[in-house]
């Protein structure tokens, strides 16, 4: 080959040049929206790099993206009422996002974000994901006529594949991508660093404006569609938890479609104890995604991403945390398909799980959405995913969630009155977010503007975050 | 099975050895290599088992030991699950009332 440029391909020096790799295949410099230490201007960098709703609108509606129907599930409300106290219960509606050409909500994501790389004149793109989003950018891709390259971490050391991983990759071959796949850890960046330098191809990145403003036309969709059909806005919409950009950008479209009162919900399937880094215990979990392995960190931690300025910030948003088990995911699951006749997988479930809970706190006449659902089949599937979970040594067994261990049981719950979410604790979250922010700044001081934007990262004030500034500094 | 030129076919490749992986990545990953597995279409004839040269989906060229010709899909539903089986059931007596209610 000619042109044939020698560069130190080593780790540390690949992870080296990241921001620069990153310049230049995300089209974006975010040292224009810096402002202090610690502070930065978020809504600068939405607004200049980002879209406006109508602009996503017709992106998204020129490849069939978005639209989605909303179902009120009558049975899952019904069953929920049969364990709560008189008068509460509240009615349960989901939007369905599998109706997208590829599957998940998260084609509004990768419709933006591969718009974008076509206006700007890339080639091809490159996603860093083993889920959804794979198969989203590899539709939009198709359709938009660009090249396409997912990453995605599959296999464990002994070459065993998480099914739910292997059917994402059928999927992104079924839409004419190249997949590359790896065993577990975290230099999948590093080999994603190495691709996108190697072809110049866009960073379709999750954590970009472009694609968190993907996912504002799901909010506001939502809240038209509720008003047009009971009169009013939901009271709690629940949002499975991973990477945040699900959460951040329905409750942004929620915002523009002027639904304040709307309490923000997060839920997330609790693997606490599993390292996300370790062989050994990679195939011990039945979810890749939507866990809080991934929602936990990300969440008090934006910027961890593959963006230096992640746009999905959630807990700027977020009300609630809630944490559900696997097992009651998977009864969840089941329930779906048995007695609401929607066979969906079962991670975008988990919000369900969480607001089959919620319900029973709320009163008959209230309304929660849970706003995603996902495709389902082989690989991609509860009854897969149990399959594999007991094949690998897990314990499956019948019993009370909370005594679920993850990595060594699922225990389903005796019956549906045994499905509790549990809170996080939201204090504890934001000011483990305003740690991380000191320790990861670098900083020992902290100026007024920083504090300002500390509160509005974290859905409090001012004197909150001096209080919590106090127990660091 | 051997890979004839133009075959599609599957290759693996080490990416980094153990010695190479990354300093925060924990003690059971960092004895095992960082591997990579890519399909594409071969250069040359190989043998399993041997260093072919593929042509990738985005026109790539990538080396790897030859470890899949004709590469599928095995994936599947699994083993019977019998819990879900009982949760159906349990779903329908609760609800509709189960064979009282026939």
């Amino acid at each position: 080959m000619s042109n044939f440029e020698v560069r130190d391909n080593s780790y540390e020096a690949v992870m080296s040049r990241r921001n620069e790799i990153m310049k230049k295949a995300v089209g974006i410099d975010y040292a224009d929206f810096e402002s202090g230490a610690i502070a930065f201007d978020y809504e600068k960098m939405m607004k200049e790099t980002g879209y406006t709703l109508e602009e996503i609108q017709k992106i998204q509606s020129q490849t069939s993206v978005g639209n989605t129907p909303i179902f009120e599930l009558k049975n899952i409300t019904e069953l929920a009422r049969k364990y709560a106290a008189p008068g509460k219960g509240a009615r349960i509606f989901v939007k369905d996002e599998a109706g997208n050409p590829s599957g998940s909500f998260k084609e509004r994501r990768a419709a933006t974000a591969v718009y974008h790389a076509k206006r700007l004149g890339y080639k091809g793109v490159i996603a860093a994901t083993s889920g959804n989003y794979g198969a989203a950018v590899a539709s939009q891709a198709a359709m938009q006529g660009l090249k396409c390259i997912v990453v995605q971490e599959c296999y464990d050391s002994k070459g065993v594949g998480q099914p739910e991983i292997v059917e994402k990759a059928r999927k992104c071959e079924a839409h004419g991508a190249e997949v590359v796949q790896l065993s577990v850890g975290p230099e999948l960046f590093y080999t994603f660093l190495r691709l996108l330098e190697e072809t110049g191809y866009f960073n379709a990145s999750l954590y970009t404006p472009f694609g968190i403003a993907g996912v504002e036309t799901l909010g506001y969709e939502l809240i038209m569609q509720m008003r047009e059909r009971i009169g009013r806005d939901p009271d709690v919409v629940v949002a499975t938890n991973a990477g945040g950009g699900n959460l951040t950008g329905t409750a942004r479209g929620l915002i523009k479609a002027g639904a304040l009162n709307t309490q923000i919900v997060a839920a997330s399937v609790n693997l606490a104890g599993l390292h996300m880094a370790s062989d050994t215990m990679f195939n011990k979990k039945s979810f890749t995604t939507g866990h809080t392995g991934f929602g936990v960190p990300f969440s008090t931690w934006p910027d961890r991403s593959d963006v230096p300025r992640s746009a999905a910030r959630p807990l700027r948003y977020m009300d609630r945390y809630l944490q559900v088990n696997q097992g009651e995911v998977f009864y969840i699951t089941e329930a779906m398909a048995q007695i609401e006749g929607l066979e969906r997988g079962p991670a975008g479930n988990t919000a369900l799980a969480a607001a089959f809970s919620l319900a029973q706190e709320m009163d008959r006449d209230q309304i929660i959405v849970v706003q995603e659902t996902e495709y389902t089949g082989a690989g991609k599937h509860h009854a897969s995913q149990l399959s594999f979970a007991r094949n690998n040594g897990i314990e499956i067994v019948f019993g009370d969630p909370r005594t679920e261990v993850a990595g060594k049981s699922i225990v389903i719950p005796e019956n549906p009155g045994m499905i509790k979410a549990v809170d996080l604790d939201m204090t504890k979250l934001r000011k483990s977010l305003i740690k991380n922010a000191v320790v990861n700044n670098k900083v020992t001081e902290v100026c007024d503007a920083d504090v300002a934007f500390l509160a509005v990262e974290t859905k409090t004030d001012e004197a909150f975050v001096r209080a919590a500034l106090k127990e660091i500094l | 099975m051997a890979a004839k030129k133009g075959d599609w076919v599957r290759v693996h490749d080490t990416v980094l050895t153990p010695a190479q992986r990354a300093p925060q990545v924990p003690d059971d990953t960092k004895a095992v290599p960082l591997e990579l597995w890519v399909k594409g279409i071969a250069e040359n004839d190989a043998e399993m088992g041997e260093t072919v040269e593929v042509v990738t989906l985005t026109g790539r060229r990538v080396s790897g030991e030859l470890v899949e010709v004709f590469p599928t899909y095995s994936h599947s539903f699994g083993d019977y699950v019998p819990e879900l089986l009982t949760i159906s059931c349990q779903l329908r007596s609760i609800l509709f009332g189960g064979d009282d209610n026939e």
